[in-house]
């Protein structure tokens, strides 16, 4: 069996697997949850917090209210495509600015002492708050703007994408061997060159990995945005909205789950590929 | 990088602030009528009547029957009618309307009485100017076993509130009641749905008569396999108790209140706003449809029962619909700067200043309105028994 066979293969089986541990602990837990070591860790496994799997995927086909003519998985599959275009926008946007971020601080050591330390406390701003924030600067730029949320959650996904990038980035581009740096020059390679030529392909097998983090990010940062602003269309606000009927109908908040899921699996493929494309140059032996 | 751009922002809301403090002594002055009452003063007769005027309206929260009378008041034309050209706004977790309201991003806004008080307090210049619900939509429910009939039975028991400013008619009615919040009660965070409730995790959980009661009813009791009905549950109405706190009312920027355009629009969108509720009141059904075409994503029953509780909180109006009632503004303003939550701390620090209300605009409109044979009183409003399903569907 080759690999991508063998991976084919595993992915159904992971999911089943996930379903089958589900449904276990569904049918051995405390129907009304339970205490570990004096705290209550125990999730219940009543119908109404933890509905059976096919409850959940049952009701994708059902329409999303009684009479409605579109079934939920229409429904969950459109939010969840507005919300991939969105967060990709924010993953390409945040890798370009992570890198040349990156490249700036590489060639000026003066922007890598000033500029680092506001990067690592940009990060641990919570998002929450930027929302309101953006939203309200962009209604000073213009009050056209104020309905168009989709931007805010854009520029957070493009927040929080960037930083891994820029700082694997700039792990990679100082990562040169010096033999090599010391042969350019005395070349008398350009700074540029010298980037294009062999920093910045060294630095390929960095920004490779940082990008599946910064894909990750980008779509947190889309979904947070997305329920903390009630952005219409995504798959974020489908949790917010299906999450007020968890009383009542409580597969339909996990058919929302199983979107923003989706959309994380669909990222993670997107980016894989484009890191498999990267890393063709870079065979596993080393640089 | 990011700091800058903070600092920025906070010279900006500052100055923002500092121009409304100006611009709100200068509409004091120019008006120059005797006010009629309290309340702010504003001189109806020198506002112009719009044509066409490009006006944004923030809700609080996502498309529902909550808001009926204003997608109403779109799709109906009234908007038009009166020479608006208005466009809704959704709201979400983490915008608060009166404050995209005083950034200047929208001209009017949906907002819950303490809510914009508190926000007024700090800086931000906003006036009611209608007061579409004149009661309180907020009950305490228990099942029945727990006999929890009235505040007084909370002692002892675990009390679910939303906080985030949502408490405080809980810590009222505790407290007329001679009951202390950290003593006698146990308080619970509790989530917006109701599974604490039927968990039994909560004795009474707070829930709005049009949203988190009705999830309640759509829920099976997995007992019996029934539908939980009415005759299984207690509920205690803050409204029947005495400290209800004034809700959704429609907030206008009082620094443009001056301005004769913008007092106009005033006017006009609140007229027209009435006007909707009117028809909603008329139309239940006919309201929850044009609802459910705006893309609201709850279910058809669930949202006729929304639509049949908000109609309640707004008619009958003995005084007028949207008029600002002085006793109940009065109460929410005593609750909003008297009343101590857990961590000793009250809504408003003082009490608000008499400029954080006006009832000149909705005097106005409802003038207009009774010109046009439109019932502003609704004497006559019968609610419907709206029978609710499975999951709201």
């Amino acid at each position: 069996m080759s690999a991508r066979v063998r991976k084919l293969v595993m992915f159904p089986v992971a999911f089943a697997f996930v379903a089958a541990a589900w449904e276990g602990y569904k049918a051995i837990g405390p129907a009304n949850g339970g205490r570990l070591l004096g705290m209550r860790l125990l999730p219940r496994t009543n119908s109404r917090t933890m509905p059976h799997v096919w409850e959940m995927v049952s009701r994708l086909g059902r329409p999303e209210v009684r009479g409605g003519k579109q079934t939920i998985l229409s429904v969950v599959t459109a939010a969840t495509w507005y919300s991939f275009r969105v967060a990709f926008t924010a993953f390409v946007i945040g890798a370009v600015l992570g890198v040349a971020v990156a490249v700036l601080m590489a060639r000026f050591r003066l922007v890598e002492r000033g500029l680092m330390p506001y990067l690592i406390m940009s990060q641990t701003v919570p998002i929450i708050v930027l929302g309101p924030l953006i939203i309200g600067l962009m209604a000073y730029g213009s009050r056209d703007l104020v309905s168009k949320t989709w931007i805010a959650a854009t520029l957070l996904g493009v927040f929080l994408a960037f930083f891994p990038v820029a700082v694997a980035t700039l792990r990679g581009l100082q990562s040169t061997p010096p033999a090599s740096m010391e042969l350019m020059d005395s070349l008398a390679s350009p700074w540029w060159r010298t980037l294009s030529k062999l920093r910045f392909p060294a630095a390929v097998p960095f920004i490779a990995p940082s990008l599946r983090i910064a894909g990750a990010s980008a779509v947190v940062g889309v979904v947070v945005a997305e329920i903390s602003l009630g952005i219409r269309a995504g798959v974020g606000r489908l949790i917010l909205s299906y999450g007020q009927e968890a009383t009542s109908d409580p597969p339909k908040l996990y058919t929302a789950v199983f979107g923003a899921a989706a959309l994380g699996l669909v990222m993670a493929l997107v980016v894989a590929v484009i890191d498999r494309q990267m890393m063709r140059r870079h065979p596993p032996e080393g640089v | 990088m990011h700091t800058k751009r903070l600092v920025k922002a906070t010279a900006v809301l500052s100055l923002a602030a500092l121009l409304g403090v100006a611009c709100g002594s200068d509409a004091k002055s120019s008006s120059g009528t005797t006010p009629t009452g309290a309340g702010l003063a504003v001189d109806v007769s020198k506002c112009t009547k719009p044509t066409g005027a490009k006006v944004k309206l923030q809700l609080q929260w996502v498309t529902q029957a909550q808001f009926g009378g204003y997608y109403a008041a779109v799709d109906k034309g009234f908007y038009k009618d009166a020479g608006l050209d208005v466009q809704i706004v959704e709201g979400g977790v983490d915008i608060p309307p009166q404050k995209t309201l005083a950034s200047g991003a929208v001209d009017f806004a949906i907002s819950w009485v303490p809510k914009a008080l508190a926000e007024r307090e700090a800086g931000a210049k906003v006036t009611d100017i209608a007061q579409i619900f004149q009661r309180s939509g907020t009950l305490q429910v228990s099942f029945k076993a727990k006999n929890i009939t009235s505040a007084k039975d909370f002692k002892g028991k675990k009390i679910g509130n939303w906080g985030f400013g949502n408490e405080y008619e809980i810590f009222a009615a505790l407290s007329k009641d001679g009951l202390d919040p950290a003593k006698d009660v146990t308080l619970l965070a509790q989530n917006f749905d109701m599974n604490g409730l039927l968990s039994g995790d909560i004795d009474a959980a707070e829930a709005m008569t049009y949203n988190e009661y009705a999830q309640v009813l759509e829920a099976k009791n997995t007992a019996t396999g029934a539908l939980y009905t009415p005759a299984d549950l207690n509920v205690v109405s803050y409204e029947k108790e005495g400290v209800g706190m004034l809700q959704d009312a429609i907030w206008a920027d009082q620094t443009r209140l001056a301005d004769p355009a913008y007092c106009g629009e005033a006017i006009a969108f609140v007229k027209a706003s009435l006007k909707g509720w009117a028809f909603c009141r008329d139309n239940a059904q006919g309201c929850r449809d044009i609802v459910v075409s705006k893309g609201s994503k709850l279910g058809a029953t669930h949202q006729l029962w929304q639509m049949n509780e908000i109609n309640k909180l707004i008619w009958p109006s003995t005084i007028g619909v949207g008029v600002i009632d002085q006793a109940a503004w009065d109460r929410t303003a005593k609750i909003a700067s008297e009343t101590k939550n857990l961590d000793g701390k009250t809504v408003l620090t003082k009490a608000p200043d008499p400029e954080s209300y006006t009832n000149d605009i909705v005097n106005e409109a409802i003038k207009q309105l009774k010109a046009e044979n439109i019932d502003v009183n609704g004497a006559s409003f019968a609610p419907l028994t709206v029978t609710l399903t499975e999951g709201g569907a």
